[in-house]
């Protein structure tokens, strides 16, 4: 098992609006070691895009607490959110780099393709001006832009959807950051190009060695693509683990719920949706959140203290006291496509 | 309000914190811009029909004994102008002057270009072509220019001024309606109305025209403050009302000759213009707020 | 690609747009009751001179003949005879233009100084400091009537305080610089508050863009984003309020020329009408409707060459 490289302990973010206060982050502990892939998954709302934000210090000026640590191993072992802005700059992109859900909001409209690369490469590295333009030239060919060298002068609006995410890959990678993550980057493109940026994604997180947050609502994607699975609700993680052992053997309702609402379930007759919505993150309950949604819930659930427990090996913990009974009343989960 | 739970007090504190900011950006702040405004109107309006209640003198009167007396003397609450004339009598009086014309003019303007903009875009094809080729072509000239140059060939007079702004300033509101009626042609609303088969006049003035009205209720107070402006400007260029009826912008153009010694005879009237002004301002960015939450 | 594939288009429009004011301007003249022959003459009225200016307007033509022979006349630049003057009516309007110019081109690039920093960081840091006073005094401003805010110029300035002349258009690049300083900030004000708030709009929607957090997370310094990907997005909102407004300044600058006694040609326009002299009047209207199709072109390009998604309007 590699070294960790960032481990997040205990973190709160929240933020003021219209309605109140809003728990987006609510105490999220995780680790991610080098050269590992984690998938985050949970709805929207969950708090997991939240977490990726507040990870490289990206959240609005609306924030109004931040507590707990995320501490960046190689850096001795310094806690992110101590950092002042000017210091955490050192880090973004060269240490630490993020793609977003929409690439065609996600870059400059009026500067091109290429001058939005070469500023990245610059951002932490002192090369001539043509060592930027070759080197932004040999990353648009590394994410598979073809002709790349002619559409550096192009701009955003000359591109398709895919091709855009690909040049984001690129600008993010301009740094060589040591850990990447990625907010639902196919979220907003269609199921053939998904297919193509999730292996481009895994493609070059095996080249570069570095580690890979990979977020999404989608928990088929996540298990394709990940080692280890952290689960999100309501701003709170209620379950994780190797991804194997979360596919195969959930122990939280919630990641139940998960599978049991992929399109892979319909062959057994088992398609269910998970009936009723979020909860408010403003008004959060005592007891477990997910009691209101969950098919087992008891009287008890609604004034439980929640934390995580044990409940498998390497490292398998959930948020429900009631885990071990449901293994035991289960029948084993078997999702051959997806295992 | 659904009981909610706090870790600490300090928790506790913050939600109740956060709970009062909320409040305070609620309906009946949103609603003291507009009252305000309101408010200054109708002093402003009061003011001026009252002004034979509000001051004994006359606007013409001459007083031979107190020719360009600074405020508060000789009875003058705000002096008098270089024949001895009272400035608060002709403040007030001349502003029935500029009044109706923010009224007159305005009211007239929203009303007919409203209604082209309406036809224009309801109707399209041929017709939209025309009348959007008008409005453009009265757009390529500055409005003040294209002003002047009609009262300077109608010859200058309280009723040209009434039609030179007339003929020139419909195209503003023509083109707002417009646009919203091309857009509100494709709303659900529209088509169920066209398909019960309404005669278009009612699909116009019944169902479009209430839904966009805001947009060109809102723009009516800006061109309001703009034609208070502009009836003092043409007063001020001696192309309005011919003295000696008092008139702001008139009167500011003749204090202008006694600036280095009676400063208050330029002033004071101009103070008024901006006074309504502000008024409008005000009520439009209180009618916006209330018809159009979220600008901010 | 070009970046500016629509421009023959809109060259071709503005040259429809021209053909269209002189129509107006021509008849403008006809708007006069009564003969035009005895209102052009006025005191310098002859038989023989009326029936000369009949011949010469084609009164007694069909008004299409009338029109060809307006624009026959202008396409000589002749603009007709001022009898007030005794000169070519071109001959007077462009001994006025100067000024106008200088003083147009003087506030736009004042009105530019003042209401960009304003503007931008009032988005920047709303409701701080900076923002809350602009509110109040651009609202004010907006609602004084520009020749008022000129006279207050002047007596605080002028009168009380001699720092700037009361009148007049100076001697030479610097002369005019100093002379003109007071009418350029009285329009610059007006013009500002537009700006201000156009741009404070704008900056605020950009910072909330996702792509200023891609540039965020490139780990360039926060003054690079903010003049990079913000400014250089927010400015773009602004360059075309600029434009529709520049109709404002161009009317601002016919009441200030007259507070501050500029001999340009919104004095000229004023002047002649009191006058009565219509050649000049027609002349100066056409010029200025000419000045504001020409900025509105101008504004075309600019924005053309700032944002490379504007070229791309083919067929819109």
């Amino acid at each position: 098992m590699s070294s960790p490289l960032l481990t997040v302990r205990d973190l709160h973010s929240y933020l003021a609006t219209g309605q109140g206060v809003v728990r987006a982050v609510d105490g999220v502990s995780f680790t991610v070691r080098q050269a590992e892939v984690l998938g985050i998954v949970g709805e929207s709302g969950s708090g997991k895009t939240a977490t990726c934000r507040t990870i490289m210090g990206l959240m609005p000026a609306s924030i109004v607490h931040t507590g707990g640590e995320v501490i960046y191993h190689p850096h001795g072992d310094v806690n992110l959110l101590k950092l002042s802005d000017r210091e955490f700059q050192g880090l973004r992109g060269a240490d630490l780099a993020m793609i977003f859900q929409d690439p065609m909001t996600a870059l400059n409209p009026v500067l091109s393709i290429g001058d939005q690369l070469i500023e990245a490469i610059n951002a932490h590295s002192k090369l001539t001006a043509a060592e930027s333009r070759a080197r932004a030239v040999e990353l648009l060919e590394r994410v598979g832009i073809p002709a790349a060298s002619r559409r550096m002068r192009d701009y955003p609006f000359q591109f398709s959807g895919g091709m855009l995410q690909r040049a984001l890959i690129a600008i993010a990678l301009a740094s060589s950051p040591r850990l990447l993550l990625a907010d639902e980057p196919t979220t907003s493109l269609d199921v053939i190009i998904q297919d193509q940026i999730l292996s481009l994604l895994l493609e070059l997180q095996q080249d570069t060695g570095m580690s890979l947050i990979l977020v999404s609502h989608d928990l088929a994607v996540i298990s394709e693509m990940c080692d280890r699975i952290i689960v999100m609700y309501a701003g709170q993680v209620v379950e994780e683990g190797a991804a194997a052992d979360i596919i195969t053997a959930p122990r939280h309702p919630y990641t139940h719920a998960l599978l049991d609402a992929l399109p892979h379930s319909a062959a057994r007759g088992r398609l269910r949706s998970i009936g009723g919505s979020p909860p408010s993150l403003v008004d959060v309950s005592p007891g477990c959140r997910f009691a209101p949604r969950c098919r087992f819930v008891t009287d008890e659930c609604l004034t439980w203290q929640t934390e995580l427990v044990e409940a498998g090996e390497r490292g398998h913990a959930a948020r429900c006291w009631r885990h071990q009974e449901l293994a035991e009343r289960q029948e084993p989960w078997q999702h051959s496509e997806l295992a | 309000m659904s009981a909610s739970w706090a870790a600490s007090p300090s928790e506790l504190l913050m939600q109740l914190a956060t709970r009062a900011a909320v409040r305070k950006r609620s309906a009946v702040r949103r609603r003291l811009t507009l009252i305000s405004g309101l408010a200054m109107l109708g002093l402003v309006i009061a003011a001026v029909l009252l002004a034979p209640v509000l001051t004994g003198q006359s606007a013409t009167a001459i007083d031979v004994l107190h020719p360009l007396a600074p405020p508060g003397t000789g009875g003058h609450l705000l002096g008098t102008d270089q024949y001895g004339r009272d400035l608060l009598a002709r403040i007030l009086y001349g502003g029935r002057i500029d009044l109706a014309i923010a009224f007159g003019a305005t009211s007239v303007t929203l009303v007919g270009g409203t209604v082209i903009g309406l036809l224009a875009g309801y109707v399209g094809g041929r017709l939209d072509s025309v009348l959007m080729r008008i409005v453009d072509l009265f757009f390529a000239f500055p409005f003040l220019v294209l002003i002047i140059a009609i009262i300077a060939m109608l010859g200058p007079s309280l009723f040209n001024m009434f039609l030179a702004i007339w003929i020139t300033s419909w195209v503003s509101y023509a083109r707002i309606m417009r646009a919203q009626t091309v857009t509100a042609k494709k709303q659900q609303y529209v088509l169920a109305a066209k398909a019960l088969g309404y005669s278009g006049f009612r699909v116009m003035f019944r169902h479009i025209l209430p839904n966009t009205a805001a947009a060109v209720i809102i723009f009516s107070m800006v061109d309001a403050v703009g034609n208070i402006i502009l009836a003092a400007s043409l007063g001020f260029l001696g192309l309005g009302v011919q003295p000696p009826t008092p008139e702001w912008g008139s009167m500011i153009s003749d204090g202008q000759n006694y600036l280095l010694t009676s400063w208050w005879l330029a002033t004071l009237p101009g103070l008024a213009v901006v006074v309504v002004g502000v008024a409008f301002s005000l009520i439009g960015d209180g009618l916006a707020d209330i018809l159009r939450p979220g600008d901010r | 690609m070009s970046r500016f594939g629509t421009l023959p288009r809109r060259l071709v429009h503005v040259a429809i747009v021209m053909f269209g004011i002189t129509l107006v301007t021509f008849f403008l003249l006809r708007l006069i009751p009564g003969d035009p022959a005895l209102a052009i003459l006025g005191s310098s009225y002859t038989h023989s001179r009326a029936v000369a200016i009949d011949n010469f307007l084609g009164l007694n033509r069909p008004i299409w003949t009338q029109y060809g022979l307006y624009m026959a006349r202008l396409f000589h630049g002749n603009m007709g005879y001022s009898y007030f003057y005794n000169e070519p009516a071109t001959t007077v309007i462009l001994q006025h233009i100067g000024p106008t110019i200088f003083l147009v081109i003087y506030s736009a690039v004042l009105a530019a100084i003042i209401a960009f920093p304003i503007g931008f960081v009032s988005g920047l840091h709303r409701s701080g400091a900076v923002d809350q006073t602009a509110r109040v005094f651009f609202t004010l401003s907006f609602a004084m009537p520009a020749f008022w805010l000129g006279i207050i110029l002047l007596l605080i300035f002028s009168v009380h305080l001699p720092v700037f002349p009361l009148s007049g258009f100076g001697r030479g690049i610097t002369g005019h610089l100093y002379y003109l300083f007071l009418p350029a900030l009285t329009i610059a004000l007006g013009f500002s508050t537009v700006l201000v708030r156009s741009l404070r709009a704008a900056t605020i929607a950009t910072l909330q863009s996702e792509f200023i957090d891609t540039a965020r997370m490139k780990g360039i310094s926060w003054s690079r984003v903010l003049w990079r990907h913000v400014f250089r997005n927010a400015v773009l909102a602004v360059v075309a309020v600029y434009g529709v407004n520049l109709a404002y300044l161009i009317s601002g600058t016919v009441l200030v020329e007259n507070v501050f006694s500029l001999p340009g040609l919104g004095t000229l326009l004023v002047s002649s009408v009191s006058d009565r002299d219509y050649p000049v009047v027609q002349g100066v209207t056409l010029l200025f409707a000419v000045l504001i199709v020409l900025i509105n072109l101008m504004t075309d390009i600019t924005q053309a060459a700032l944002d490379p998604r504007v070229g791309q309007e083919i067929g819109t």
